[in-house]
């Protein structure tokens, strides 16, 4: 009654922000993307500093850089992760929608910084690649089509998000940008299988790939020389692939010691696709490992929490988060070892990048907030013996 | 549009009896299928993601697993020259029959220009033609401008030079391993080695194949990587060949004559240990060869008289017939033969040397010693034109022989077409039908071996299998027994070496004219023949001395016949290397003490 009366603090329905999300997120999972990000600003110090030679800038401009990007990137990740998953899955689509134009739009307003490829806004202080942007909000998507279409009279979900999914493949291929274009159809071949492929259908897929992967090897010279050239033990030292290889001999197990190795100085791409090479070299195998132990810890983690998730849009999305995010840094470190064939591909947070690093915060955070601990209805299970 | 029946249908039409709202039980229905169908899908979900999960800790573990083998691995330094390392050393070494190296390879530089990388083309292109004489700043310069961005400058560097291009010091300039055959004895068995060049070419490496002789002969097998660089061994013997080739050499220039040829060969494996033809050339720096419409090749340095030469032999056949009346049994060595000079065969006369007469008789021996062109015709005739050519042909004289040079196989023996009687005489003396020196030493060899076949071969021969048999060792043996008299008492007297029981056959023959000058034969243009055996007791080399046009004017006047000028050459020959082919002389017992002998001649 008094308080009708005199009015007072009108009483929250819900826990407050704040310590509900400290309470339900993942908090190793963030530990470990803070100390990746902190391991990746100082590899920085080392591996940007050619870079910042070569072109005429103070030695430690690429790491104020980074660091200012990477600031950005951790606030858009803890700001994702607070959103509620109805939320990221609107965010989410509205910036594919953004990011799905900009694509469509680069072939006219892009840049290819004399790479040989259109993937880049210029936008002046900063360039932009769109399809950075563009994969956390397309596996919202398709995991959203992807859940609609398990409801009964659903639409029909899996076969929308494969054309899309063929769409933009089409448009990465134009740029040209295939790794990019795997990871997509990557994504989306996960999410289908989360989703409840049938097994049937995964058999003949990957003996189709398998069967078609030797066709080629047998009918295409170009394309055996490529795998023989990759599957041959000695590698010629002259190559990218060599001076990696070489700058991880050297390091051993704990590195030639820092601001002592040599590699930064010969590959042109020594704070990007070939970072851990210089991690190996001037920390050795223990700071290689624990970068190894941390994406392990985050994707691994995140798909067993997954696993215990009972909404089905969350539970692709999530998945798809956590996948290309884990195979990003898979690829990249298995070039550098030489278990996969050469493919640019960038150490995410850990990798010199403008706007791709805030891309990946926002990824990240996507993966945060679906991965936090919420009632699953196991009161349900309890009194009625069925799930929701 | 398909019409979807309403579920549960019972409970729906008794609620529909009953006034209710069929609805209600619908939707409960449709809700209860949503949710065995999510737990159906949260369950096979699950399942995946676990196979998912690990899935990537596997993956993550794989590539830590990765990089601890390869930190733990040694650093290998980055090397220019590790590609195409293994092309280089293809070719395997050739040797001589003691091991004795005759053709080997040697690591040069080339020198090749990627002129975008260059820093200042114009004093480039001035240093470099300052180093090598042969090239032109200006169109180098040119070059080097035009846009291209690689362009080879030279083949083969020398250290020196390679120092010299290193001083210019621009980056543009760049050097690439190459290996090249070197021939360390240079004209030494020049004709039996040939010589070689580059193939295709790369900045790693290049082929080097070879272009004539053995070289491209046996090319598969020097460059077959099964036998990696396991060297090629030859039956050369490189000691005798210095010598014999030393000894030509002055022979030729003494006799004045314009080409020479010698053969050593061994009478039973067919093992060539020496092949010299002059004039020669150094295989390390191959001459053109001749390409005018009026050269003759076999003026060329490049030419084989051993090989290539296809020359009427001369008497030197005769004792091809000789052998084959012994072997018929139609004579013995005593018999007898009309030897009555000249003879009148249809319109042809057959006469003897300088219009002699060695008649009215002859003993076969004598025939041969005399080197009566009648006697051999009698005996010849005797024979018969049939027999004659399965005897020839199965000694070798129809075909080419199989030696394994590259030039072997064009040598083939001119044959007269037709065999009618007067062709069965002049053959029979070497003339009508020519062979090369090559043919006549195997047949020589046949002869002096006992009457097995040989094959000439410049290969090692560590088991050699025998021949099949030609004819017997008897007649064979009777037939080294006259050669050896040719020697003692007969045209090659000259040819006698204390100790070496030389045997042996000279032969002239006029040089054939050419038909665009007349046709016929030379006047004063011979080949001197002296085909030797030794030791003649128990033959075991046979020796070939071919002397183009020569003439000897020691005397009063130019003596052209063989024993005056291929038969002192072949006898020096022998003087020389029979002891390097391990020969002992058979000289007489001398007492060791002089004074001892002369009391055994007292008592």
């Amino acid at each position: 009654m008094t308080e009708m009366v005199y009015g007072s603090m009108p009483m929250a329905a819900t826990e407050p922000v704040l310590p509900r999300w400290w309470r339900t997120i993942d908090k190793w999972s963030m530990t470990c993307i803070l100390v990746l990000f902190g391991i990746g600003l100082l590899l920085g110090l080392a591996a940007s500093v050619p870079l910042a030679t070569r072109n005429g800038l103070e030695p430690f401009y690429y790491v104020q850089r980074q660091a200012f990007f990477g600031g950005m990137a951790v606030i858009a990740m803890l700001g994702t992760s607070m959103l509620s998953p109805d939320m990221v899955r609107r965010l989410g689509v509205i910036g594919f929608a953004g990011a799905f134009f900009a694509l469509a739009l680069l072939p006219v307003f892009g840049t290819d910084f004399g790479k040989g490829a259109v993937r880049w806004f210029s936008l002046g202080f900063a360039s932009v690649q769109p399809s950075e942007f563009l994969k956390p909000g397309f596996v919202i998507l398709c995991a959203w089509l992807m859940a609609a279409s398990q409801d009964l009279n659903g639409p029909p979900g899996k076969t929308i998000s494969f054309a899309i999914t063929l769409t933009i493949v089409g448009f990465l291929a134009l740029q040209p940008d295939f790794g990019q274009a795997a990871l997509i159809l990557f994504a989306w071949g996960v999410m289908y299988f989360i989703a409840g492929a049938p097994m049937i259908l995964i058999i003949m897929v990957v003996g189709l790939v398998g069967f078609g992967a030797m066709f080629a090897y047998n009918s295409s010279e170009h394309f055996a020389r490529r795998i023989d050239g990759f599957l041959t033990p000695d590698l010629d030292p002259r190559t990218q692939l060599g001076y990696a290889a070489n700058a991880i001999q050297e390091g051993g197990f704990f590195g030639v010691g820092v601001g002592e190795g040599q590699v930064k100085w010969s590959l042109p791409d020594a704070h990007t696709d070939f970072i851990i090479a210089v991690a190996a070299e001037e920390y050795g195998l223990v700071l290689v490992l624990c970068i190894i132990a941390l994406y392990g810890t985050v994707v691994v983690r995140s798909l067993f929490r997954l696993m215990r998730e009972r909404d089905p849009f969350i539970r692709l999305g999530g998945t798809g988060l956590a996948c290309i995010f884990g195979v990003q840094a898979m690829i990249n470190m298995g070039v550098a070892v030489r278990l996969l064939p050469a493919k640019g591909m960038t150490l995410p947070f850990v990798s010199y990048g403008g706007s791709s690093v805030i891309a990946a915060g926002i990824t990240l955070g996507m993966l945060l907030a679906f991965t936090r601990s919420r009632p699953q209805g196991q009161i349900g299970d309890i009194l009625f013996k069925r799930g929701r | 549009m398909t019409r979807t029946p309403l579920r549960p249908l019972a409970r729906i039409l008794s609620a529909r009896a009953n006034g209710e709202n069929p609805d209600t039980i619908e939707r409960e229905n449709l809700r209860l299928r949503h949710e065995e169908l999510r737990d159906r899908s949260r369950n096979r979900a699950e399942g995946r993601l676990l196979l998912l999960g690990v899935a990537f800790f596997m993956a993550f573990t794989i590539i830590g697993g990765r990089m601890g083998l390869l930190a733990a691995s040694q650093p290998e330094e980055p090397r220019a020259a590790a590609t195409g390392a293994e092309i280089l050393n293809q070719r395997a070494d050739i040797t001589d029959r003691n091991g004795r190296v005759l053709a080997t390879n040697l690591l040069t530089h080339s020198l090749y220009a990627h002129p975008k990388d260059m820093v200042d083309p114009g004093r480039v292109a001035r240093e470099l033609a300052a180093i090598f004489p042969e090239l032109d700043a200006e169109a180098l310069q040119k070059r080097f401008t035009d846009g291209r961005s690689f362009l080879w400058v030279r083949r083969k560097l020398s250290p020196e030079q390679m120092q010299a291009v290193h001083d210019i010091g621009d980056p543009g300039l760049l050097f690439g391993p190459r290996e090249m055959r070197l021939y360390p004895n240079g004209r030494l068995a020049a004709h039996v080695l040939g010589g070689a060049s580059f193939g295709a070419e790369g900045v790693h490496s290049a082929e080097v194949i070879g272009t004539a002789g053995i070289e491209k002969a046996l090319d598969a097998r020097l460059r077959d990587p099964a036998k990696g660089t396991e060297p090629l061994t030859l039956s050369i013997d490189m000691t005798v060949q210095a010598a014999t080739h030393e000894v030509l050499e002055a022979g030729m220039k003494m006799m004045n004559a314009k080409g020479a040829a010698a053969i050593l060969m061994d009478v039973t494996s067919g093992e060539i240990l020496s092949l010299v033809s002059l004039p020669d050339f150094d295989p390390n720096d191959r001459p053109q060869p001749l390409v005018g419409a009026k050269d003759d090749p076999a003026d060329s340095p490049l030419f084989n008289r051993a090989v290539q030469g296809v020359y009427e032999l001369g008497s030197t056949f005769k004792i091809f017939t000789a052998a084959q009346a012994l072997e018929l049994g139609l004579v013995n060595p005593e018999t007898m033969v009309d030897a009555n000079a000249p003879m009148q065969w249809g319109k042809h006369k057959i006469k003897e040397f300088q219009g002699k007469n060695y008649g009215p008789l002859l003993s076969v021996t004598d025939v041969i010693v005399k080197s009566s062109n009648v006697g051999t015709a009698r005996l010849a005739l005797q024979i018969g034109g049939l027999r004659q050519q399965a005897f020839l042909k199965s000694l070798g004289f129809f075909d080419a022989t199989p030696l394994e040079l590259v030039e072997a196989p064009g040598a083939k023996p001119l044959i007269p077409a037709r065999w009618p009687e007067i062709v069965t005489i002049t053959t029979s003396y070497g003339h009508g039908m020519s062979a090369s020196p090559m043919h006549l030493a195997a047949a020589y060899a046949t002869i002096a071996n006992g009457g097995l076949s040989v094959t000439p071969t410049l290969l090692r021969q560590d088991r050699p299998g025998p021949g099949n048999r030609i004819m017997s060792e008897k007649s064979a043996d009777a037939a080294v027994s006259m050669l050896r008299q040719v020697v003692t008492k007969g045209t090659a007297s000259m040819g006698e070496v204390p100790g070496y029981a030389v045997a042996g056959k000279t032969g002239t023959a006029d040089k054939p004219r050419p038909k665009e000058l007349g046709g016929g034969y030379y006047k004063d243009k011979v080949i001197n023949t002296f085909a030797s055996v030794f030791p003649a007791n128990d033959p075991k080399y046979v020796l070939i001395v071919t002397l183009d046009e020569p003439v000897e004017t020691s005397g009063p006047e130019p003596r052209r016949t063989a024993g005056w000028t291929a038969v002192p050459v072949a006898a020096e020959v022998i003087r020389r290397t029979a002891p390097l082919l391990g020969l002992r002389p058979a000289v007489e017992f001398v007492a060791p003490d002089a004074l001892l002998a002369a009391n055994a001649i007292d008592e």
